[in-house]
């Protein structure tokens, strides 16, 4: 069973495709890095795979675990069980700022506790000692009573991972977990991502813009362009030329040091009122 | 060179036209239009407050000093007016929450948003003097007929308002929420509501000092409060009374739009 199962992916928004035809398979407890210039389709690939978004509605599936995540369109009937097992970790974090980092943490419980509990805020002892164990592991638990929004970019961003740890998830899907991260925070995200890839074996899939950090942490890579996957393979297999052959005068934007992107891109407030009536 | 090249520039320099515009024009044109137009429907005479000078200073006059001899039963209708405010708020900060929620187009669809903005529309429209008589005759005269005005009145503000805070929220906490698998009630619960909680407070508080304001007249009809001292006062011609029922709720009410803006400073 693969961890992670993409076939004939379509996306198109306003008109415009942005994703074409995609396919993929992940095996479980594989670490992948997915790369690619800004506005080629990473972070509707991943928002796609953790059923954030709706695919196109032609002959498409997305398994996760094994599971339906969405089907031709339309999200697979137990979509809420599936997220509790997805951990997503997001270019800006997306804690609740007013909330406390351990609070943000808890909320990985949301998805596996009853829903009555969850409501009400009603955590047992033991998950907030779970809660604690794993920002522990991600090396903030000194901050676990701070609203998250008095934290560094990078610790709220090891604070967002612990929420998937909390969550038991076993994929963890990262959209540009350190776009807006300076190098040293950068590293400190990679670190514990790789952490929980080798010691939990929880399969992750991570978009990233350098392909320096792809190279280093991940064995294998996914390259997009335009909305179509134009590599997969071995990571070392990555040679300036290789990249500069695929990307054309894009590659140097891939290779470190440019930092200035935009918040992630195909976001509006119209899709959000789309899935919030999911 | 660069002195050469910066004279050049210069001389380049252009003086944007200032002119008004023909649209500040018309719309100046539109607004004295529209006062001229009204002046007989709202039968201005601004002349009759300058014939009837000796009668307005008689008038004025009956006012002074005023008479606090009874200020024990002011005092304690005024609290009745307080209290009233009080519940009418709370009651309808209860229901503001929900109908509040189920207006905000980022979190319902339109076949929700769309009748429950309507049914708030009405409640605001209507003034809560009407939803008095109207619950006078329901409930009874008192201050109870008063709450409910001011809940129903109230509801329709606070859920326009809380919508709109909730509209303007940040879409990505709430969908790092829905990633845990979380049920929709949870992602408004931990989502949503941290984040607009300040502003909600805040336009509470408003409306109670507002909701204070409208209580000291809801006893004209019959719904409890000062407003029913008032009312007989003025129809009695007891202006010195009169008098010292409306310094004492300047009073108060000053009293209370101060307390709540220290209040409201403190939660944003």
């Amino acid at each position: 069973m693969s961890a992670i199962q993409v076939h004939g992916l379509n996306k198109t928004f306003n008109e415009k495709k942005a994703l074409t035809n995609i396919q993929l398979s992940i095996e479980p407890g594989e670490m992948v890095a997915l790369i690619g210039a800004s506005g080629s389709g990473k972070s509707t690939l991943i928002r796609h795979i953790g059923g954030l978004i709706h695919s196109d509605k032609n002959d498409s599936e997305i398994k996760v675990l094994g599971q339906v995540m969405q089907k031709n369109g339309k999200l697979g009937s137990n979509v809420r069980k599936i997220r509790s097992e997805v951990g997503v970790v997001f270019q800006q974090f997306n804690l609740v700022n007013r909330l406390s980092v351990l609070t943000n943490v808890l909320m990985g419980y949301l998805g596996q506790i009853p829903s009555w509990r969850g409501t009400l805020g009603l955590f047992t002892h033991a998950e907030k000692k779970r809660a604690m164990d794993a920002l522990h592991r991600v090396g903030i638990d000194k901050l676990a009573l701070q609203r998250s929004s008095t934290l560094s970019g990078g610790q709220q961003q090891r604070a967002a991972i612990a929420r998937t740890i909390t969550q038991g998830a076993k994929v963890i899907l990262a959209d540009e977990p350190i776009a807006s991260l300076d190098p040293s925070s950068s590293r400190k995200v990679m670190d514990t991502l790789e952490r929980v890839n080798l010691e939990d074996k929880v399969t992750v899939l991570v978009s990233l813009h350098q392909v320096d950090y792809a190279m280093q942490y991940c064995p294998r890579t996914i390259a997009m362009r335009d909305g179509e996957i134009v590599f997969d393979g071995n990571s070392e297999s990555l040679t300036p030329d290789f990249l500069k052959q695929l990307y054309g005068d894009h590659s140097l934007e891939l290779y470190g040091n440019n930092k200035q992107e935009k918040p992630a891109g195909n976001y509006t407030q119209k899709d959000a009122a789309a899935l919030a009536s999911v | 060179m660069s002195t050469q090249a910066y004279s050049q520039s210069t001389r380049d320099i252009v003086v944007p036209n200032t002119k008004r515009s023909f649209a500040n024009l018309a719309m100046w044109g539109i607004t004295f239009a529209l006062l001229a137009l009204s002046w007989e429907g709202a039968d201005m005479r601004p002349l009759s407050l300058i014939e009837n000078a000796e009668n307005m200073s008689q008038f004025v006059s009956g006012f002074f000093p005023p008479d606090m001899s009874q200020w024990r039963m002011y005092v304690n209708e005024i609290w009745i007016t307080i209290q009233i405010a009080i519940w009418g708020t709370a009651l309808s900060i209860v229901f503001a929450v929900p109908f509040g929620i189920l207006s905000s187009e980022n979190l319902v669809p339109w076949w929700v948003f769309q009748p429950v903005r309507r049914l708030m529309d009405a409640f605001r429209a209507i003034n809560e003097m009407v939803f008095a008589m109207l619950f006078v005759v329901a409930v009874g005269l008192g201050p109870f007929a008063g709450v409910l005005a001011l809940w129903v009145h109230t509801t329709g503000i606070l859920a326009k308002l809380f919508s709109e805070a909730v509209e303007s929220i940040d879409p990505r906490p709430v969908e790092g929420i829905r990633a845990t698998g979380a049920t929709a009630l949870q992602e408004v619960i931990y989502g949503v509501i941290p984040q607009v909680l300040p502003l909600w407070i805040s336009y509470s508080l408003y409306r109670f000092e507002s909701n204070v304001r409208s209580a000291t007249v809801l006893g004209i009809v019959g719904a409890g409060g000062i407003g029913m001292v008032l009312w007989e006062n003025v129809r009695g011609f007891y202006y010195a009374e009169t008098a010292a029922v409306m310094i004492l709720i300047i009073i108060s009410v000053s009293l209370l739009d101060l307390l709540s803006q220290r209040l409201r400073k403190m939660v944003t």
